[in-house]
């Protein structure tokens, strides 16, 4: 019988497989960042252990750095110190760091991808759950808890067992005005977040074939919002045309061979998943999440359901969701106003997203009483957003033009919603307090966001007058 | 790490599905730089007002449970980031066991790094033990070495574990000193296995 594509990657990573215990496997690339790792370096100094492997091992700074100036000191010296214990623990173990000036510096599962170093086939683990973004690429990629990430730095492998495989079969294209963003959300949204527990995905289908590189990114990076462990994505030309040329990717004739390589990464047709769901694009709308967990969520032109809707089990649910929400059911979605918008994150900050989130903001002005911020993913997307003019773009309209970093997607550093802050964000969680206390979160698309931060209310963007190309 | 055999302690039944690691442990509280300590921060937003004081309403800050050491909780606990402060905070604040109808992943995995057993049992056995735990004080014995609950007033029931995780704990074993004596072949692997760049 035929092998999915999680297995075959697996099967090329195994270092020690054993009766009843989980296997050995290899681990090819192990990014850091500065909250998950401290107490795996002190571990392995109180063990006397060295990095294993620096050279596969990258780390930068993302989740508790300030977005706006970075000169030490910070205004939190508890994320200074946690900023210099990574610098110091780089330097000791001789690991590569991009750190707070470095023009590489972003959000770890921004950079890794623009950098060409997440490749197909590869494992790739970082303490942080949304690591299973590098799985766009066809490459198995998981978040750890820190006693994982220190495993990981004494002996490049980690214990694992082999996670139920399951498909996802994505029928139809897309419509028109639809994004990645709202592709996952809907999903999540039919099954529940905690529907894929124990699961890696495979996402195919046209739709899946359809999207650039960015939008698979988007949708493998939310994975973890539907309880998977990894979702992968077949690679294919899309793929390679993203690769080829990148600083870490093989050129010239070992780009040939790997190329040959990589076209092997594909479940093969006989191949037997413990799982198969078949989800038809065709009707989804652009979608907002109006709960506390992000399998809450509706289309635009929707209104928030209430608690007899559901069924018996999740009334609860349902009904502490909308209290800490703060809505009504039956309230109509585009009747929601919100004070804050946040453009930004590993899920939603790569170019790509500026350039769509840039669409609709130009000509335009932020409504009055909104706080808005466009936070790039990393330096590079932030230059490159410069360069074609989509800062200006933001800053003309109103927004604050930012450092790269994870910024308000987890108000680590000062970038936090205000109790009471209502946040049309760009996200992936919306849990209570997640964007700080008593701030209340909507996840939805980078257009969706700049369209709201607009309006001061979400709109269906699908219907929103382009005012780019006419002399704007 | 501390070996896990037989625990028995008062039940604290958090009556609430999806509790996510931001709950477990809010992020301003990830900044720190140590392993220990935690316990404090534990379900902050829920446990303390915004002025930092203690809300009498909730569970873990009423007498009985505020030496309660063994977690009743719902579906998918551990829910959402990877943080391994969520079990050091559990840790900390003196939980040997969380007993639920289904754990997030990663957050099951970090348990049994940490000491700590997490428990799933089905709905309807859990259903039965918020039952029984509405009495306040009420008791239960873990016991791994033989698999089972008890509350000593003739509630018993067997709980399964994976034998390799089950042994690790139950002896305090340290996986990195495990897996280190394979370093042979680890670098046997290596030399064969194509990585198409260094950093
Ligand atoms: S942007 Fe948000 S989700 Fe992504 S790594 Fe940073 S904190 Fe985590």
């Amino acid at each position: 019988m035929g092998k999915t594509l999680y297995e075959k990657i697996w099967d090329r990573h195994v270092v020690v497989q054993q009766q009843a215990q989980p296997d050995i496997i290899y681990i090819d690339l192990h990014l850091i960042h500065e909250v998950t790792s401290p107490q795996a370096f002190d571990g392995l100094r109180l063990a006397n252990r060295k990095v294993r492997r620096p050279d596969r091992t990258l780390a930068t700074m993302d989740h508790s750095i300030p977005t706006t100036d970075r000169h030490l000191p910070f205004e939190d010296k508890i994320a200074e110190q946690q900023v210099e214990a990574l610098r110091q623990n780089c330097k000791d173990f001789g690991i590569e760091l991009f750190d707070l000036f470095s023009a590489r510096q972003g959000i770890v599962h921004i950079i890794a991808p623009e950098l060409g170093l997440t490749q197909p086939g590869q494992t790739i683990v970082c303490g942080d759950s949304h690591t299973a973004t590098h799985g766009a690429f066809g490459t198995l990629a998981f978040g750890i808890g820190t006693s994982e990430v220190e495993h990981v730095l004494a002996t490049q492998t980690l214990k694992q067992y082999k996670s139920k495989t399951m498909a996802i079969n994505f029928n139809g294209k897309l419509p028109i005005g639809v994004t990645a963003k709202d592709l996952i959300l809907a999903l999540i949204g039919k099954y529940g977040h905690d529907f894929a527990t124990g699961y890696v995905l495979e996402y195919r289908g046209e739709a899946i074939r359809d999207l650039t590189m960015e939008e698979r990114m988007t949708v493998c990076n939310m994975s973890i919002e539907i309880g998977a462990r990894a979702g992968l994505i077949a690679p294919d030309a899309t793929t390679f045309d993203y690769l080829k040329g990148k600083e870490y990717v093989p050129q010239g004739q070992e780009w040939e061979a790997v190329l040959e390589d990589w076209q092997l990464l594909q479940s093969d047709e006989d191949a037997d998943f413990d799982r198969a769901v078949e989800f038809d694009c065709s009707e989804i709308e652009p979608q907002v999440t109006w709960g506390t967990n992000p399998g809450l969520v509706v289309g635009i032109n929707s209104k928030v359901p209430g608690p007899s809707e559901v069924a018996e089990e999740k009334r609860q649910m349902i009904e502490s969701a909308l209290a800490y929400m703060d809505l009504e059911p039956g309230t109509a979605i585009t009747d929601i106003a919100v004070n804050t918008v946040f453009i930004g994150s590993c899920t939603n900050g790569r170019i790509q997203d500026l350039r769509e989130a840039a669409k609709v903001v130009a000509g335009y002005r932020v409504a009055s009483g909104i706080r808005a911020l466009v936070v790039p993913g990393s330096q590079s997307v932030k230059q490159q957003a410069e360069e074609e003019g989509l800062a200006e773009i933001f800053m003309d309209a109103g927004f604050e033009w930012r450092e790269a970093g994870c910024s308000m997607c987890l108000g680590m550093n000062p970038d936090i919603a205000k109790p009471g802050d209502r946040v049309a964000s760009t996200s992936n969680r919306n849990f209570e307090g997640r964007q700080g206390r008593d701030s209340k979160s909507h996840l939805v698309s980078p257009s969706m966001a700049a369209a709201a931060a607009i309006k001061g209310h979400f709109v269906d963007v699908r219907n929103w007058p382009i005012k780019v190309g006419e002399g704007v | 790490m501390e070996a896990f055999k037989t625990h028995t302690g008062i039940v604290a039944p958090l009556d609430r599905a999806n509790i996510d690691t931001d709950a477990i442990i809010p992020k301003q509280f990830l900044k720190r730089i140590k392993r220990s300590g935690y316990g404090q921060f534990l379900f902050y937003d829920w446990r303390f007002d915004k002025n930092e004081h203690e809300n009498p309403d909730f569970l873990l800050n009423r007498e009985p449970y505020r030496n309660a050491t063994v977690l009743l909780t719902r579906d998918n606990f551990g829910c959402g980031s990877s943080r391994e402060h969520a079990p050091w905070a559990i840790d900390d604040f003196g939980f040997r066991a969380v007993i639920a109808p289904s754990f997030a992943d990663i957050f099951y995995n970090n348990c049994f790094k940490n000491g700590i057993l997490p428990i799933q049992l089905p709905a309807e056995d859990v259903q039965q033990l918020f039952e029984k735990a509405s009495v306040p004080g009420y008791q239960l014995t873990v016991n791994l070495e033989k698999n089972f609950i008890a509350d000593g007033q003739g509630y018993e029931k067997d709980f399964e574990v994976d034998d390799y995780r089950r042994n690790m704990l139950l002896n305090g074993l340290d996986e990195i000193s495990a897996t280190i004596q394979y370093d042979a072949e680890i670098t046997d692997f290596e030399k064969n296995h194509k990585i198409h760049y260094s950093l």
